[in-house]
């Protein structure tokens, strides 16, 4: 990570304003946004829009002929650039040929990922831009911090400063009066521009149209009173047919803004009249730009399914803190990331894919269903091939490859940590490893493992075999949750086996990057869990159980442990039924077993059959922070969101917070260890 | 479906009224221009765009019932005025959208730049979603189309909803029954 990107996700850290406006935004999203898709099928508006913009993804070349004959049909001018440069020269020769003096613009990505106003402005031209948030950025010489509210870094006394400058007189911080400011300064400039330029949001190919979506009305302005526009139109905005915008209009303004629709929706099919009775001198520029690069990789095809609504950003944990400004010039957020790899250069994506945490809230709400975790991980993997894996990682992936040495390392260590080790945490350690401490204690390595433990454990004989995958955490560190999974087992019908070969799952070799060390774990656990032909494999660890099922040998025999129990009370098998009330508890979801197994259901199904009473926490499915190495890697972003964890837990009420992942334990237990808090952290198996 | 017309436009912060006729329309209408102090100085002009409203109406007597309304609408009028009319053509009932042709200019003109927009709808013109308005339009025909819901808004400074930035600070949507459409 370099020196220059570490220091900006400080400078956002320490920023109060951004993160109380982005936090408190991304609260609001969530409920605003749920209600716009009352009476709305998510899934299959988001199943049409895949269908439409795969297609279109696959036949770009097609599309923008088709498009480009239908709009010269009608009499607008299309020009179809490559690069970034061929634009910019287009927009400087039509401005050139008119005499054009002053510009105004409504919001458009493509023109920020040119840099178009910087060249205008050294041809000695004017440009003004007129989406509210864009002009107080355009203004105080800053960037977007966000996709469609590129303000919202700045408070309202910021805007007072700002604007006070420009209108050269002391303003009040009063919101409504700067924006009536903003109205009167604009006014002047949409009468006075000679040259309009947009985006679009939709190019529909078998019309030649144009879709733009705005709220405040400056679209309209911007195209009807100067006599000329000019659209630039990256490829990827193109679709086939004139129907196919229905699915996009009615996810757009649910998934940015929570609204059902916004204000104003302009077609633009061809040149209107000007307001002197001549026809509209229309330019669309169709910019390429990477895009059909992009749609050549079979993996990152899909990132072209993006309708830019920024939903991404907004249930993003780690972007709700540091906001826009660490991420690339234009494009932020998840889908940002993987467009700034793509639009500018890989490298250049390299320090802001280190940001994404792979929880998994974007996948969920991507109106284009695009796997933005995936492909963010896909990312590292391309980086970690064109310029090696770090020194340090690659020799921990040696050694976590080499089981036996890996297994003795952990042991000698329970020995060392002696000195730091009190009642099953290490709460400091010396000041080169201090970071790794600070804002949560880290548990001590067990005395004895889960897999010298296991063959003393009494097991009743079974009706059916399972082998269990113990991971990392409960054989080292957590060998009670081991435990407390045969035990429940075994009260199913199970026989529980430990095959001992097993050894680390890979994720965190896949998650830095490196699925070749991965596929090496992968293999000796196939060969080890396979051996005695269990029914089940199962693994109380849900990052685990992921990475088991991603090796199709045994993808159907894994399982998580919940699931699996409510299985076994499904089928009778098992009874939970106590009688007595066993007292609140509150539960944590792993983002793993709730985004990716899907099973948020089982272990609370289970939890109140045992006769716990759930008080949920609120944001029970928002990431703890852990992620593996993330908050090795990034603890000043994991910090934050396991204070904000934590905080949610207290309020819940409950002395007790369950959870299925092991991972999410270590990160709540030694976060509520280093406050001194009672509260205490169950893994599932452990409270049944 | 006006039902559900007018409290998807209210929720959105349009005013809707509804009319039998056409001349009980006029007469709101022109009671709204003088509540307004629509009056014959810049600033405080009301532009009408034509349309099928205003067949067979004497203008002449129009402008000099309302002082300062005016049929010629341009990009000065316009500027100076307080209020713009014109007629739409169809609304989206689940979303409280208005969908018009607004290909000529004078259209744009009355609802971009005056303070108030008043929309004149025929009643029967409502139709249920976005799907079913789409497959209405025939942009081929109307190089511009126009979807307006609500009056102009934004929430660029802390996130606060405030109406009326670029475009219309009022949306009032006057529906009337016996009213031609336009399509």
């Amino acid at each position: 990570m370099s020196h220059p990107f570490r220091e900006s996700i400080q400078t956002a850290l320490h920023n109060p304003n951004l993160s109380k406006a982005l936090g408190r935004f991304s609260e609001a999203y969530r409920i605003s946004r749920a209600k716009a898709y009352e009476g709305i099928d998510f899934e299959s508006v988001r199943a049409r829009i895949v269908a439409h913009k795969a297609w279109a993804a696959a036949h770009l070349e097609e599309l923008a002929g088709e498009f480009t004959r239908q709009a010269e049909a009608r009499g607008a001018k299309v020009f179809r650039a490559s690069g970034s440069a061929a634009v910019t020269d287009y927009v400087l020769g039509v401005a050139r040929a008119r005499g054009i003096r002053a510009v105004v613009k409504s919001k458009s990505m493509a023109s920020e990922e040119i840099h178009l106003n910087r060249h205008l402005e050294a041809a000695g031209i004017a440009v003004s831009e007129t989406d509210l948030g864009e002009w107080i950025v355009q203004l105080a010489g800053d960037r977007p911090s966000h996709m469609v509210m590129p303000a919202i870094h700045l408070t309202k006394e910021q805007v007072a400063e700002i604007f006070s400058h420009e209108v050269n007189r002391r303003l009040a911080s009063d919101i409504p009066q700067l924006v009536e400011v903003a109205r009167r300064e604009l006014r002047g400039k949409f009468l006075a521009a000679g040259l309009g330029i947009t985006g679009a949001n939709i190019a529909v190919a078998e019309t030649g149209s144009l879709v733009i979506v705005t709220n405040e009305g400056n679209a309209r302005l911007v195209t009807t009173l100067p006599p000329v526009h000019i659209a630039i139109v990256g490829v990827e905005k193109l679709v086939a047919s004139f129907a196919e915008i229905v699915p996009i209009l009615t996810a757009l303004p649910r998934s940015a803004t929570g609204q059902l629709m916004t204000s104003y929706v302009t077609i633009l099919t061809g040149p209107a009249p000007n307001t002197d009775g001549t026809a509209k001198d229309l330019h669309i520029v169709l910019m390429d730009n990477g895009r059909s690069k992009m749609a050549g990789d079979g993996r990152f095809r899909e990132a072209l399914q993006c309708i830019r609504c920024a939903s991404c950003l907004n249930v993003c944990p780690v972007f709700r803190l540091v906001g826009g400004h660490v991420f690339g010039k234009t494009y932020t957020g998840g889908i940002g990331t993987i467009l700034t790899a793509w639009f500018d250069r890989l490298r250049q994506a390299d320090d802001i894919q280190s940001l994404c945490i792979q929880c998994g809230n974007c996948a969920e709400v991507c109106p284009g269903h695009i796997d933005i975790p995936g492909l963010i991980l896909e990312l590292r993997r391309r980086l970690v091939a064109e310029r090696g894996q770090p020194v340090v990682q690659r020799a921990a992936f040696s050694v976590v490859n080499n089981r036996p040495l890996f297994h003795s390392l952990l042991r000698a260590a329970s020995v060392l940590q002696k000195p730091v080790a009190q009642q099953g945490f290490i709460r400091h350690l010396p000041a080169f490893l201090g970071d790794l401490c600070e804002f949560r204690s880290l548990p001590a390595i067990a005395a004895k493992p889960f897999r010298d433990r296991f063959a003393a454990i009494a097991q009743p004989p079974g009706r059916e075999k399972a082998a269990f995958f113990a991971g990392c955490l409960i054989d080292f560190a957590y060998p009670e949750i081991g435990e407390a999974v045969v035990k429940v087992l075994n009260r199913g019908g199970i026989s529980v086996v430990f095959p001992a070969g097993q050894t680390c799952c890979g994720a965190p070799a896949r998650y830095a990057g490196a699925p070749q060390a991965a596929a090496e774990s992968a293999a000796a656990n196939r060969e080890a869990l396979l051996a005695g032909d269990p029914a089940y494999i199962v693994s109380a660890c849900p990052t685990c159980t992921v990475a088991l099922k991603e090796d199709p040998q045994l993808a159907g025999r894994a399982i998580d442990f919940s699931s699996l129990v409510a299985s076994l009370v499904n089928r009778g098998r098992l009874t939970l039924a106590s009688t007595e009330d066993a007292g609140p508890v509150t539960y944590h979801d792993s983002c793993h077993l709730k985004r990716t197994l899907k099973a948020s259901g089982p272990p609370r199904e289970l939890l109140q059959k045992a006769g716990y009473r759930l008080s949920e926490m609120y944001e029970s499915d928002m990431c703890c922070g852990m992620a593996g190495s993330y908050s090795l890697k990034l603890p000043e972003i994991s910090a934050p969101i396991l204070e904000r964890k934590l905080e949610n837990i207290a309020a819940s009420g409950a002395p007790v917070v369950a959870t299925d992942c092991p991972g999410c334990a270590l990160q709540l237990r030694g976060g509520l260890d280093k406050a001194g808090s009672l509260i205490q952290v169950r893994h599932t198996a452990e409270l049944l | 479906m006006f039902a559900t017309f007018q409290a998807r436009a209210e929720a959105v912060s349009a005013e809707v009224h509804r009319f039998v006729t056409r001349l009980e329309a006029l007469a709101f209408l022109l009671d709204f221009l003088r509540a307004e102090s629509v009056a014959d100085a810049p600033g405080s002009y009301a532009v009408w765009a034509d349309g099928p409203f205003l067949t067979g109406l004497d203008r002449t007597d129009l402008a000099r019932q309302v002082p300062g309304l005016r049929f010629d609408v341009t990009r000065e009028t316009s500027a100076a005025a307080k209020i713009g009319i014109g007629q739409v053509d169809f609304a989206i009932a689940d979303t409280g959208t208005l969908v018009a042709d607004s290909t000529a200019v004078e259209e744009r003109l009355v609802s971009t730049l005056p303070a108030i927009h008043i929309a004149l709808l025929p009643a029967g013109e409502i139709y249920p979603d976005l799907a079913a308005a789409i497959a209405l339009l025939n942009p081929r025909r109307s190089p511009y189309l126009s979807m307006i819901t609500g009056p102009s808004r934004t929430a660029d400074i802390e996130r606060v909803l405030t109406i009326g930035v670029h475009g219309p600070k009022r949306l009032a949507i006057v529906c009337i029954d016996e009213l031609e459409g336009r399509r």
